[in-house]
């Protein structure tokens, strides 16, 4: 066996051999991977290549930049930018420090091991769990008939609605997008935790470090990619999501999803080519948060070998 | 240390409230249905409308065909990069990146456009072609989980001995690929398949904007116009991805531990 895995290394560390070519004649170097490429092209970067350049064209096919502009120009349009923006970047700002703090608290804080465990596996669950179902067990706990809403005003007389609070405001949503923000750092974070090797704690200690030295020299460098490019996804994954905030209030709420939803429904914007620019605008965003999230994460997998 | 580990089980409870309090409050507000007294009588209407049962089974349907699509697509192209083309893997992991960073919405709208009634290719002029598009879609969106379970299952086994042997025994390409590699990462395979199920499901965007009687819409439609019956469906869909992860984990007992790590 360990001859066969060594000569394998041998073969695989040299160019191809001509013995080797002779032996696959019929299929071209792209057979294998020809299905990926005819599916990905059809349905992947055609379709939204077509969205691109219809965002720059006017309705008879001219070069125009007023349906991009208009983006801007728009008041309702750009205010659906923004506070989608917010809601995404909050979300994903809060949802990344709390799934650290409970990542940390279960690998380095001492707790038994089924706490691990358990929660890996739930962080597993509701990170997968968004959309419709989300919003319905959140209107069952803080709506306005909701179990806790009801619990607070009996028992403690307090009323959440005359507070403010609205799953239709910003934070209300984030509140709700917590619920698998969370999750999918603690998902993320925990092998990126687990591969700080004890050896880096002994070796610095062994150097005279502090733990606090030790945290900020060491562990927070080795984490800080990782955890900024999560925090990236964590952006885009609020920022393209549409079905728990349709659920809260159909249509009308102002966000760029649900803008471009009821565009594609009914051209409420009457104008096709704007639908186009919206979703171009959603890509250049998204586009740009993942630009960043590969570099950082590139930047801290050699870290984590 | 001794706050250390107090700071964490705060830190943990804090959580635990957090996730479980919603869910056990959707799980009591579903038993009110009938006035007084705890029932399930939301969720046997639930399950016994007749809607409920025919948006399911199609959703479980196009899933299953998502599910073979996404393996038809990924197995080859995962393959065959270990095999020959090594060089092209940076490509092709940032392609299948991209359904991350472009989200649904801009997916399905690009389909709407593209495959309208009067382009080329009409996708969506027939009630078949427009199922069609919403697995293809579907496939699209589980491509970066597919692709990264294949790829992974297939790290962890010789593709190029086990490629080689097949052929001085004789065996073509469709019997390496259905008979040696898939059965190899046979698990990777599944744990792949489950999440696209969960990813699935109860999906909305674009089953909605395709218009197919789809599991995700009639949720929507119910969550509008009634009151208990979503919060039975809400712990009914937890439940269903629960099962999903929960097989994953079964079967990640299963995959071959033996890395060989090739690169």
């Amino acid at each position: 066996m360990t001859d066969l895995s060594l000569s394998n290394q041998s073969v695989a560390t040299k160019p191809a051999p001509p013995t080797e070519a002779t032996a696959f004649r019929l299929p071209t170097q792209w057979f294998g991977v020809a299905p990926f490429f005819v599916f990905t092209l059809m349905f992947l970067i055609m379709p939204t290549l077509y969205l691109v350049i219809g965002a720059f064209q006017t309705g008879e096919g001219g070069f125009t930049l007023d349906n991009v502009l208009q983006l801007v120009s728009d008041p309702s349009i750009s205010n659906s930018y923004w506070v989608s923006i917010k809601i995404s970047f909050w979300s994903a700002i809060v949802g990344a420090f709390a799934g650290l703090a409970i990542a940390i608290a279960i690998v380095r804080g001492g707790l038994p091991g089924w706490v691990r465990s358990a929660t890996l596996t739930f962080s597993g669950v509701a990170s997968n769990f968004a959309g419709l179902p989300l919003a319905f067990a959140f209107i069952a706990t803080l709506g306005r008939v909701g179990i806790v809403t009801v619990l607070l005003r009996d028992i403690f007389n307090l009323n959440i609605y005359a507070l403010g609070f609205n799953f239709l405001t910003t934070w209300g949503l984030i509140v709700v997008y917590l619920f698998f923000q969370i999750p999918l750092m603690v998902v993320i974070i925990v092998p990126a935790i687990d591969g700080l090797k004890k050896e880096w704690n002994e070796a610095a200690a062994t150097l005279g470090a502090t733990q606090w030295q030790y945290w900020r020299m060491v562990v927070i460098p080795v984490l800080f990619p990782s955890f900024l490019g999560t925090v990236i996804l964590l952006f885009a994954n609020a920022f393209g999501a549409i079905a728990t905030a349709y659920a809260f209030a159909g249509p009308q709420l102002n966000i760029v999803p649900i803008k471009l939803y009821s565009q594609i429904n009914g051209d409420v914007l009457h104008n096709p080519q704007l639908g186009y620019a919206i979703a171009f605008g959603m890509i250049v965003i998204t586009g740009l948060a993942n630009v960043f999230y590969i570099w950082f994460r590139t930047r801290s997998e050699r870290w984590l070998k | 240390m001794k706050s250390g580990k107090f700071w964490a089980w705060v830190v943990f409870g804090i959580g635990t409230a957090y996730f479980f309090i919603p869910l056990l409050a959707t799980f009591e507000f579903s038993l009110r249905m009938r006035r007084g007294v705890h029932s399930f009588d939301a969720y046997q209407v639930v399950l016994g409308d007749p809607r409920f049962q025919a948006t399911f089974l199609y959703s479980v349907v196009a899933a299953i065909f998502t599910i073979i699509l996404g393996v038809l697509v990924v197995v080859p192209a995962a393959y065959w990069i270990r095999l020959r083309l090594p060089q092209i893997r940076p490509v092709v992991e940032f392609i299948t990146l991209l359904p991350l960073v472009i989200p649904a919405i801009v997916i399905v709208f690009g389909y709407i456009r593209m495959y309208g009634s009067n382009s080329p290719l009409p996708f969506l002029s027939s009630d078949l072609g427009a199922s069609a598009l919403l697995v293809i879609g579907y496939a699209t969106l589980a491509l970066p989980y597919m692709y990264r379970a294949v790829d992974t299952g297939l790290r962890t086994i010789d593709v190029r001995t086990l490629t080689e042997a097949a052929q001085i025994l004789g065996a073509g390409w469709s019997t390496i690929i259905v008979r040696v590699i898939l059965p190899n990462v046979l698990i990777a395979v599944l744990s792949g398949a489950f999440l696209t199920f969960a990813i699935v499901i109860g999906e909305f965007t674009m089953a909605s904007l395709l218009n197919r009687p789809a599991f995700g819409p009639y949720l929507q439609n119910i969550g509008a116009n009634r009151a208990y019956e979503p919060a039975a469906l809400a712990i009914i869909a937890f439940a269903i991805t629960w099962g999903c992860m929960s097989l994953i984990q079964i079967l990640s007992r299963f995959a071959p531990k033996s890395a060989n790590r090739p690169n």
